[in-house]
């Protein structure tokens, strides 16, 4: 094996080790201690992925783990391959545990008397860290299950980490039983698989299935996997833990909920399908298709609309996550490689953005201990850096051009126009109500824009008041790393959409990632056809830019008309106000009342969505 | 939703997965039947490197990065639970009160404490051979120690489990688990590579690596379920609000 | 069908037609998740949690068994005899001890849910909607 090879399953021991290491002895380190170890480890492990992606080059990793080199195409172990998509995950975890980890320096106080858990924090985040890499890179099924599952176990104890507070630990139930029923479908699935071909590797698997046409099995198998990434990845009528998880989790942990778990859903659900189902004996391109582009726009459509409804900041994030995780579903379900581009590069842009507000929400936080848009009005005005800060988030989230989002944004709209043209309105929409969304609740909050707020709204919400600060001490100055670390964020939005080269990379990467035949070949040990998919276009165009300018311009409209809207005078404003109030009591209510809080709700859709899934898939095979 | 509805949904949710799920069934190879290709090539392996319990070959040897996940879910989740569990700024610590118990009852405890720790070793110590390992013999040694609480009191499980050695051990353990990994990769070729000899098949040096990292599941998991009942003890009897 | 299933000395191997065991997978799946949605109280919804998860146990063993096949331990069994699936064996323990685990950090979720909101009940549960 090249060393490369030999190094790929230290990206899952390292982090392991290290969390061993500050749970274990580091519970003596005085917190400096712990958060230095931590961070140093967290680099040393971002160090190692970065040198990986460029030793990928626009091939593949492959790792057989303890040597069980596969013997005529047949291996009994587990193999891990890392091409630049997979890889490229796990390096952007690793920097956002690396974020993460730097933002929470002076973010937690433990009480003296609470010694013996200094550690359990960044233990915690680099057990989450070496869960993501294991399922990013893992090339075999049933690894990707145990992967998923350490993934979640980490994601439920770091949502509730508060705990002398109820409602995070209530989203935290939420997360955990949502997230298990999702496991334990998803192993039902396997098993499906695993009795039918009796292999586990993905691409043994897809082999296995292909040498007889697709039948219900394939279809119960791929449902039931596809529900559990699913829920991972936040799609409708899957969603339901993402708000509640996301608004209460300590924002540090936010930052990597939302800006790379839920990625890693949408990656799996691609993964799986491309690896196992793509061929004969799986599940028809055209019938994954139009399922998951219906699917994709309605959570890209429900997320939207709930985040404009939002006044708890960190909701509204948390729903705007929904709704551009809806935008990345659409572009990867096109099944085309400029289509997957669109979304790895939209997803790329969309991570350091989000990364960003969450944590300039905790700046808040930390400061008033409250979410609460209408609560904070105008309280924020001598935040000027963090004002500043929010309202650029703001503008990256609507797509402006030269962020990454922008140019994810424009590549993805130029892959749909092509197969979907019906879905280009709400590449449109969606951004521009969530940035809007944003840029309203930045203005009201840092500049005292617009008029008071009403503080009673018609209607089921989550104010975001009465939040316990997640720091002690309210009368502090903002420490400065809690705002080098946003703006650093933003600058990787930036760089993603800037850099030359790397959209090109990353569309490489995306033809090899759509390409089945090379990957078997390449995890089965026999030698990969030269020539993969055809490499897409993928950098700006001038159709890009201006849609990209367009975009932000409407989310500066909706913004300043729910900033000044209400002031205005005039039959025509009256009468629009009443048109929105209406539609806001027909259609935005009832879905808002969907989302009850209740568990018992959230797994009946999770059942709902599961037949449906089966039923489409059953009838289509 | 109200209740009446979420039922409603949840009953036509069901019909439809049980009828997809139901028809997908009698298409899967028939029960019992020899289509098992993975476990025709992993029972000559498990052979191979001399290990006896094939589950234990495939657990520890060939797919032992599923088992080094699988190790670290439990270490997370009693990390998790620790934290979630822990004393909150709002709450404070009583000593529990003394138990009264049976004296057959203690009895039984101290005969039965000896045997359940003995057994859980042998357990261990014997997973590469027979049905068993690591999981299965932490938590008999886990349970094994338990017994002070049935047969004495909480306070004799306090000194019979010292948390802090117990917490440090189990991330120890768990360590030991991806160190070994790492020995793989510095004698062989690959992480977690089965570079001991391999031994005599049936004897108790046998299988390689896969004793040692069963030594390693054994102790990390008896510890971590000690120290997981000792944070929901703790929470039960020491800490009181306000 | 019970009879099926244990009808005398059949060949090593040979499959029956009889798809009950990976039908009563389904089932218990769908009556956990049953218990699940109906649920009044939280540490209910977790005993229900596991019986999502047993459903998979069953699948799992179920796909391993194989008709007149012992136990996969050549301890004292010439290697040629045919043994049972040791695969899926070791992906049922891995299962096992996840779902352990998870209930063990989920029991501690609603301990201190119980704690903080003097309730268990999902349904008075309602700090967060919208």
């Amino acid at each position: 094996m090249t060393h490369a090879a030999a190094l790929l399953p230290l990206t899952v021991a390292w982090p392991l080790l290290g969390a061993v290491l500050l749970a274990g002895p580091g519970r003596w380190l005085p917190r400096l201690g712990a958060d230095a170890l931590a961070s140093a480890w967290a680099t040393a492990q971002l160090a190692l992925l970065a040198w990986l992606w460029s030793a990928a080059g626009d091939g593949r990793i492959i790792s057989w783990v303890a040597a069980w080199t596969p013997v005529d195409g047949h291996s009994v172990g587990i193999v891990l391959a890392a091409d630049r998509i997979g890889g490229g995950l796990a390096l952007l975890a690793a920097a956002l545990v690396l974020a993460a980890l730097g933002y929470s320096w002076h973010y937690f106080d433990e009480p003296e008397s609470e010694r013996g858990h200094g550690g359990a924090f960044p233990a915690l985040l680099l057990l989450f860290e070496a869960g993501m890499c294991g399922f990013a890179l893992t090339g075999d099924l049933f690894d990707a299950f145990v992967f998923f599952e350490l993934m979640g176990v980490a994601a439920y104890a770091l949502t509730a980490y508060r705990v002398e507070e109820p409602r995070p630990l209530q989203g935290a139930l939420a997360f955990a039983l949502t997230g298990s029923v999702a496991g334990y479908c998803a192993l039902l699935g396997i098993g499906l698989l695993y009795s039918r071909t009796g292999e586990l590797a993905f691409a043994r698997i897809g082999e296995v299935l292909d040498r007889e046409p697709a039948g219900p099995v394939s279809a119960a198998a791929f449902a039931l996997i596809a529900t559990a990434m699913l829920v991972k990845a936040a799609a409708v009528p899957f969603h339901f833990w993402l708000p509640d998880a996301h608004a209460e989790a300590p924002s540090p942990v936010c930052m990597l909920l939302s800006g790379v778990m839920v990625e890693l859903g949408l990656y799996g659900l691609l993964r799986v399908y491309w690896t196992v189902f793509s061929g004969p004996g799986g599940i028809p391109a055209e019938a994954f298709r139009t399922t998951f582009l219906v699917v994709g726009a309605l959570t890209a459509l429900t997320g939207g609309v709930l985040c404009w409804q939002q006044r708890h900041l960190k909701r509204l994030l948390a729903h705007s996550t929904v709704g551009h995780m809806g935008l990345f579903l659409c572009a990867a379900a096109l099944l085309t490689p400029a289509g997957t581009a669109g979304a790895a590069l939209y997803a790329l842009g969309h991570a350091g953005a989000k990364a960003a507000l969450f944590a300039l929400v905790g700046v808040l936080l930390d400061r008033f201990g409250s979410v609460d848009e209408h609560g904070l009005y105008g309280r924020g005005r001598d935040l000027v850096a963090a004002g500043a800060l929010t309202v650029t988030g703001a503008l990256a989230l609507a797509g402006l051009p030269p962020f990454g989002t922008g140019l994810g944004k424009s590549v993805a709209e130029h892959a749909t126009v092509h197969e979907a043209p019906w879905l280009l309105p709400v590449f449109l929409l969606v951004p521009a109500v969530t940035a809007g969304a944003v840029l309203r609740a930045a203005l009201r909050v840092f500049a005292g824009a617009g008029t008071t707020p009403r503080q009673r709204h018609a209607g089921p919400e989550t104010t975001g008041s009465g939040e316990e600060p997640e720091v002690r001490d309210p009368s502090r100055r903002v420490p400065r790393v809690m705002l080098v670390v946003p703006a650093l964020l933003l600058g990787a939005s930036l760089a993603v959409g800037l850099l030359p080269g790397l959209a090109h990379r990353i569309a490489e990467a995306a033809a090899r990632f759509c390409d089945p035949a090379g990957y078997a070949a390449a995890v089965t040990g026999r030698t990969v056809p030269a020539a993969g998919p055809r490499v897409p276009e993928a950098g700006w165009t001038a159709t890009g830019v201006l849609l990209g300018l367009a975009g932000t311009l409407l989310a500066v409209a909706m913004a300043a008309a729910a900033l000044w809207g209400p002031a205005l005078k005039g039959p025509a404003a009256v009468a629009a106000r009443t048109a929105a109030d209406r539609l806001t009591v027909l259609a935005v209510v009832p879905l808002r009342r969907l989302h009850s809080g209740h568990v018992g709700d959230y797994v009946a859709w999770l059942a709902a969505g599961l037949a449906a899934l089966m039923v489409v898939f059953a009838l289509c095979t | 939703m109200n209740r009446t509805a979420r039922t409603t949904l949840f009953w036509c949710a069901a019909l439809a997965i049980a009828l997809c799920y139901g028809i997908s069934c009698g298409h899967l190879p028939g029960f019992g039947g020899s289509f098992h290709p993975y476990a025709d090539r992993a029972v000559p392996a498990a052979l191979a490197h001399r290990t006896a319990n094939a589950v234990a070959s495939v657990n520890f040897d060939q797919r032992g990065f599923d088992t080094l996940g699988e190790e670290f879910i439990l270490f997370t989740a009693v990390l998790g639970a620790a934290m979630v569990l822990r004393r909150a700024r709002d709450e404070h610590t009583v000593s529990p009160r003394p138990g009264r118990v049976l004296p057959t009852v203690r009895l039984a405890g101290t005969v039965l404490l000896p045997v359940a720790l003995v057994t859980g070793v042998y357990v261990i110590a014997h997973g590469q051979l027979t049905p068993g390992g690591g999981f299965q013999g932490g938590v008999a040694l886990a349970t094994g120690l338990h017994v002070a609480y049935l047969a004495a009191d909480y306070r004799v499980l306090r000194n019979v489990r010292p948390r802090t050695v117990l917490d440090l051990a189990d991330a120890m353990a768990a360590g030991a688990f991806a160190a070994l990994g790492l020995a793989g990769l510095a004698w062989g070729s690959a992480y977690l590579e089965n570079v001991l000899p391999w031994g005599v098949q049936g004897q108790i040096v046998s299988g390689g690596t896969v004793p040692l990292l069963n030594a390693a599941v054994g102790v990390e998991v008896g510890s971590a379920l000690v120290v997981l009942l000792a944070a929901f003890l703790d929470q039960a009897l020491e800490i009181e609000t306000g | 069908m019970t009879t099926t299933l244990l009808a005398a000395a059949p060949a090593t191997g040979q499959a029956t037609t009889d798809p009950l065991p990976y039908l009563a997978a389904g089932w218990i799946l769908l009556a956990g998740l049953h218990g699940l949605v109906t649920s009044r109280h939280a540490v209910h919804a977790i005993g229900c949690l596991t019986v999502v998860q047993s459903g998979t146990y069953v699948l799992l063993l179920a796909v391993g068994y194989r008709r007149g096949a012992t136990a996969p331990y050549f301890t004292d069994i010439p290697p040629t005899t045919p043994v049972a699936d040791p695969v899926a064996h070791a992906l049922t323990l891995t299962d096992v001890v996840v779902g352990a685990a998870v209930s063990a950090l989920l029991l501690a979720l609603v301990l201190q849910t119980a704690k903080r909101h003097g309730t268990a009940d999902p349904d008075a549960l309602t700090g967060l909607k919208g």
